[in-house]
């Protein structure tokens, strides 16, 4: 049934990765894609898959799941290595007719890949341990900041709450509103790609409708529940950071330290 | 001001700008006393909804006014306290809830008065156990059947500790478990809690559990008194398009049989008490 879609990727759990805050999970994220720019040798790799590993091992999430975010991207990844393989210049290994394969080349290509498959096992992770409502709360905490040049924080945030809560809702009427429509002789199925298309006019126009219609009655209700804005509203789940958030900034900030170590000093 | 908790004076509201427009109330002077529980009637078009919007500054009287505990909803100053003072549970049980959680949900009305974390949390859950969800608060509302989405709603607006709570046809998009789900927590919360109900509604059945019923037509009140005297009088009701509950109708129809019984009854135990005085 429609009713039973889950809204992203999130796989329910009570790991510790689960439990920490998500400024915690959504800054550290981006440390960690940041930080793999500072990688220029293999052996830098083996530190951050090793990293990595330990975070997937912690958030008992079974590997194909942190994977599947890479099926998305297979295309760019192998074009990617591709144009890195034949383009670099330098010592040739290969060549056959146009086409040469440089060390230089390969490396940067093998360099590549993994640059890019771990910055989306490393982003899969953030999204798989976090519920999109908890990710929203994150996102509104970390923008406050920016409130005073014009960043919308809690707007946006109360746009995403509610575009969540009303997916489930909408969907449910869509389901409802097509079978209407068949019942009537509505024909989704059959015909090329337009005349499909065509078919989903009756099917958009009293869904739009409605859901404009809904905006309404829930602005009104918002209302009615003295709703105002961001201004002087507290919370219900105030996010606190815990000892093992500072655990966890700590042990990226040792990563960071190790890749740094790893460019500058080792081999 | 008298002992009135909510007060209109000559309330009238036009749709729209053209002042020659028909109005949708016309001079409505009502007074509803704390921990009263009223039934307001009416078909459709009647101005009941617009009468309830009126109560918690939703909208604000074309002319007159309206008072809520001596505060003038035309202060614009005072909005929030009025809201706060008296909540409002619409039809449609989707569309007032916000939250994906239903304890969150709960918690928009406490967290929008500004309150403080710990005392939200006390809040919700009394509001949740006062409506029989609390077994509920972690679950997505649209799990919930209708009746249910209904008291996570009424719960929400009970969170916010009003004095009074507008229902706006509660019921009328629930099947008749979900309403009778309803209909008791209502009653509860105004015998329990003694806040004061006003319910709008077109089923008859549910205004009989009221302590007064006021019938509007056209924008005007027609009748005002308890449920016993408003539906005895079964040709008036008629007259505005209204019906009596069904054990009303029979006695309207066996008085005029000849039989002769109490033209007020109202539940079926009364009909039966009537019936067995009958020699």
């Amino acid at each position: 049934m429609l009713r039973d879609i889950t809204i992203g990727q999130y796989v329910p759990g009570e790991s510790v990765i689960h439990r920490l805050d998500p400024r915690t999970k959504i800054l550290l994220t981006l440390i960690f894609i940041i930080s793999l720019f500072i990688i220029v040798k293999f052996s830098g790799y083996i530190i951050a898959a090793a990293f990595l590993f330990g975070v997937i091992y912690l958030s008992r999430i079974p590997i194909k799941y942190t994977v599947k975010g890479l099926r998305g991207i297979l295309i760019i990844l192998l074009i990617t290595i591709l144009i890195n393989m034949f383009m670099t210049p330098g010592r040739v290994l290969w060549s056959f007719l146009f086409l040469r394969i440089t060390y230089e080349g390969l490396t940067q290509a093998v360099f590549m890949g993994l640059r890019l498959v771990f910055l989306i096992v490393g982003t899969s992770l953030l999204t798989l341990t976090t519920p999109p409502i908890i990710m929203t709360d994150g996102i509104e905490y970390l923008l406050k900041p920016f409130r005073p040049i014009g960043v919308p924080a809690h707007e946006l945030a109360m746009m995403m709450t509610i575009a969540l809560r009303f997916i489930p809702t909408l969907m449910e009427e869509t389901d409802k509103i097509m079978k209407a429509q068949m019942a009537r002789g509505a024909d989704f199925e059959s015909g090329n790609v337009l005349n499909r298309a065509r078919s989903m006019v009756p099917l958009l126009v009293p869904l739009f409708i409605n859901a404009f219609r809904r905006a309404d009655e829930l602005a009104i209700a918002m209302e009615a529940r003295c709703y105002k804005g961001g201004e002087g509203r507290t919370r219900l789940h105030e996010l606190k950071y815990s000892p093992k958030d500072y655990i966890a900034f700590f042990m990226t900030f040792v990563m960071v330290g190790l890749f740094i170590w790893n460019r500058y000093w080792v081999w | 001001m008298d002992n009135f908790f909510i007060k209109t004076k000559n309330l009238t509201y036009i749709y729209g700008k053209e002042k020659n427009s028909k109005p949708a109330l016309k001079n409505i002077d009502v007074g509803i006393k704390k921990g009263e529980f009223v039934a307001i009637l009416g078909e459709n078009g009647s101005g009941k909804s617009t009468f309830a919007r009126l109560l918690n500054a939703l909208i604000i009287p074309t002319d007159g006014e309206v008072f809520i505990k001596g505060i003038n909803t035309k202060d614009s100053t005072k909005v929030w306290d009025i809201r706060q003072t008296v909540g409002m549970v619409f039809q449609n049980p989707d569309n007032q809830l916000v939250a994906t959680i239903v304890e969150d949900d709960v918690a928009f009305g406490p967290e929008n008065l500004g309150i403080k974390p710990d005392e939200i949390r006390k809040r919700v859950d009394m509001a949740l156990k006062a409506v029989d969800m609390y077994e509920y608060r972690f679950k997505e509302p649209h799990r919930l059947s209708g009746g249910q989405k209904q008291r996570v709603a009424i719960a929400g607006i009970i969170a916010m500790k009003p004095e009074c709570i507008v229902l706006d046809e509660p019921t009328a998009m629930l099947d008749p478990l979900g309403r009778s789900e309803v209909m008791e927590t209502i009653v509860r919360l105004n015998k329990e809690e003694g806040i004061t109900i006003i319910l709008i509604t077109h089923f008859m059945e549910e205004a009989v559990l009221a302590d007064r019923v006021i019938v509007m037509s056209k924008g005007e009140i027609k009748m005002d008194g308890t449920p016993k005297s408003v539906f005895s009088d079964v040709e008036k009701i008629r007259s505005y398009g209204l019906d009596v509950p069904q054990v009303t109708e029979l006695s309207y129809l066996l008085r005029q049989d000849g039989i002769n019984i109490p033209p007020d009854i109202l539940t079926v135990d009364e009909m039966v008490d009537g019936l067995c005085q009958l020699k």
